[in-house]
């Protein structure tokens, strides 16, 4: 047990140490721009007293790791800093943003994860079936599909031809729980049709590659029927890897949605962060860069610690 | 040229189709200037015609452009943009990869550890920071993906050649006095060829969805060049008319990336000898 704890403890230590370094290059990533960040911003143009107030004004005449330790300081606390373009508090503007996101994200898990491990189940049950062999080609497809075609076939037969939900998934605060759910339907069923089949994929594998191990056969010997054996014999031995990419494919969403939100018109954090980019607002590039960058590595750090947990040859190494 | 032909027929229908369609859009590249009506970005009509009218087959575009000759542009700059990254990724994954099985020590340490922050940053994120910085043009965003994506390139050739590395006729070169370029090439590279080649059509499928992702963002290939994914971010709005033109190069990107999907997976099946057991 203290070996495990050891080993947990290694694993969130390295994560840290990730985000760490992942932070450092954020904030070096801008250092590194040709001149500063106050000519980038005020232009050819600007005199240069106006780029020293503008610096002053900013902290940019600290020495970069003053700034570096303020700036990390600040994201811990919550405080962003300012936009550029138009000077606002970053931390007011993301906080709403950032959920909607996470519930978009979240959405589409629900719908993906027991979707996806169930037809993993089916298609290990009925491999080499023409059942099979058609969720192979669909999935494969679905993997190969831009996430921007996926949502705009959904838009052109569901929004506009079938008029079930609507094409703009514009969300506010006062909604309702459920109304809320209704608009988001479409971007988390373009999301799910992404991950599902990454997630069946690996499924179907992990239960496939146990089929071959000696258990399962003193349990076919046995007379045990094909299903039993899947539901209760090797898919409680493959639920360490199947967490695992389900963690992952977790990690992969929240990643995955600014494309998403952007066919959607969603106002999640992706938006807010693809719009920064064009307009080359700094600050706020680099406040979306963290959070999403630190929700992905928090995620896959889960995953590796649930993947140790829950597989006991991991609790004794040789 | 007669086992070429006895592989294809012992192909899967999905193979087959994969290798039809990736044919297709190699012809359609090569070609575009003669097989296209117009001009690449001339304007030859109004906005937004829509499809069959007044000769052009699928309409004109935002700014009264023809679509097909768009379309068939679009084949030759978004895969060759692709393709060009894919290749740089390899060269730059590939050489790192096997240079750290061969060399060991400390140089594959602290090329693994710096693959590893590299990797622990989703793609897209690192992509849109470093794009912000740099600002959008086509060589910095070839280099920008190429660096990312060899990430996974060098992982995949590390492992395949540290099995190679151990064995006896690598330790006969060394032996004989052979330079660490000549291991690589002539004892490492050839015998880890099957999974890299594999990868390489994973690999184009990742870059060229990427970058059609970019590019529909708004920040990867730029007009006037006609790129598949910036068609249907200038034709998005078409959509909420029922009119399905901008799902066209949409489809176009999905229909390569099924095709390379599809060869890759026979190809896989082929080297790796799984058979699925009945």
């Amino acid at each position: 047990m203290a070996k495990i704890l050891k080993m947990v403890a290694q694993r969130l230590a390295l994560g840290f140490l990730t985000l760490f370094v992942v932070s450092l290059i954020i904030f070096l990533g801008v250092e590194l721009l040709p001149g500063d960040l106050a000519e980038a911003i005020l232009g050819q143009a600007a005199t240069p007293e106006t780029v020293a107030a503008f610096r002053r004004e900013v902290g940019l005449d600290l020495p970069p790791h003053t700034r570096y330790l303020d700036w990390l300081g600040g994201m811990l606390q919550g405080d962003f800093g300012r936009s550029l373009a138009n000077q606002r508090e970053i931390s007011g503007l993301i906080g709403v943003r950032f959920a909607n996101t996470l519930f978009l994200a979240a959405t589409a898990a629900v719908i993906a994860v027991p979707l996806a491990v169930s037809l993993g189940v089916l298609a290990a049950l009925y491999r080499n079936t023409l059942f099979d062999r058609a969720i192979n080609v669909v999935t494969l497809t679905a993997i190969s599909f831009p996430e921007f075609f996926v949502g705009y076939i959904l838009i052109l037969f569901l929004a506009v031809q079938a008029n079930i939900f609507p094409s703009i998934s514009n969300v506010s605060a006062d909604l309702g729980f459920w109304e809320h759910v209704y608009r988001v339907m479409l971007p988390a069923l373009t999301l799910t049709l992404v991950v599902v089949a990454h997630m069946m994929r690996m499924t179907r594998a992990a239960i496939i590659n146990l089929l071959a191990s000696p258990y399962i056969e003193m349990a076919m010997l046995k007379g045990i029927s094909r299903s039993r054996i899947i539901i209760h014999h090797a898919l409680p031995n493959a639920l360490a890897p199947i967490i695992n990419v389900i963690v992952i494919n977790l990690a992969y969403l929240v990643v995955g949605v600014v494309v998403v939100e952007v066919v959607f018109a969603y106002p999640g954090l992706g938006q807010y962060f693809v719009d920064s980019v064009i307009k080359r607002d700094f600050p706020v590039v680099q406040a979306c860069c963290l959070i999403f960058a630190a929700t992905y590595i928090l995620l896959n750090l889960t995953a590796d610690v649930l993947s140790i947990l829950s597989n006991p040859r991991l609790m004794h190494p040789k | 040229m007669e086992r070429f032909w006895k592989l294809l027929k012992s192909a899967p229908p999905t193979a087959i189709f994969g290798l039809l369609v990736i044919a297709l859009y190699v012809f359609v590249a090569l070609f575009a200037p003669v097989l296209a009506p117009y001009g690449e970005s001339e304007i030859v009509g109004p906005e937004f015609l829509p499809r069959g009218e007044e000769g052009f087959i699928l309409g004109t575009d935002n700014l009264g452009r023809d679509m097909l000759t768009r379309l068939i542009y679009g084949a030759r700059n978004t895969i060759g943009i692709a393709f060009v990254t894919t290749c740089l990724a390899f060269l730059i994954g590939g050489v790192f990869g096997l240079v750290a099985t061969t060399l060991g020590g400390w140089v594959d340490q602290l090329l693994g550890r710096m693959v590893d922050v590299l990797m622990a940053i989703p793609t897209l994120i690192f992509a849109l920071l470093i794009l912000t910085i740099t600002g959008t043009s086509i060589p910095v965003l070839i280099v920008v993906i190429a660096v990312l994506d060899s990430t996974r390139v060098f992982r995949l050739a590390r492992a395949v050649s540290m099995n190679i590395v151990v064995l006896d006729f690598v330790e006969a070169a060394r032996l004989r006095g052979e330079g660490t370029w000549w291991i690589i090439t002539r004892e490492i590279l050839p015998n880890s060829l099957p999974p890299l080649v594999a990868e390489f059509g994973l690999r184009f499928c990742f870059v060229f969805l990427f970058i059609s992702a970019l590019s529909f963002l708004g920040l990867g290939i730029k007009p006037p060049l006609a790129d598949w994914a910036s068609m249907v971010r200038d034709m998005r709005t078409l959509i909420s008319f029922a009119d399905p033109t901008p799902l066209l190069p949409a489809g176009a990107i999905a229909l390569l990336t099924v095709g390379v999907n599809f060869v890759v997976d026979w190809f896989l099946h082929k080297t790796s000898g799984i058979r699925d057991e009945k």
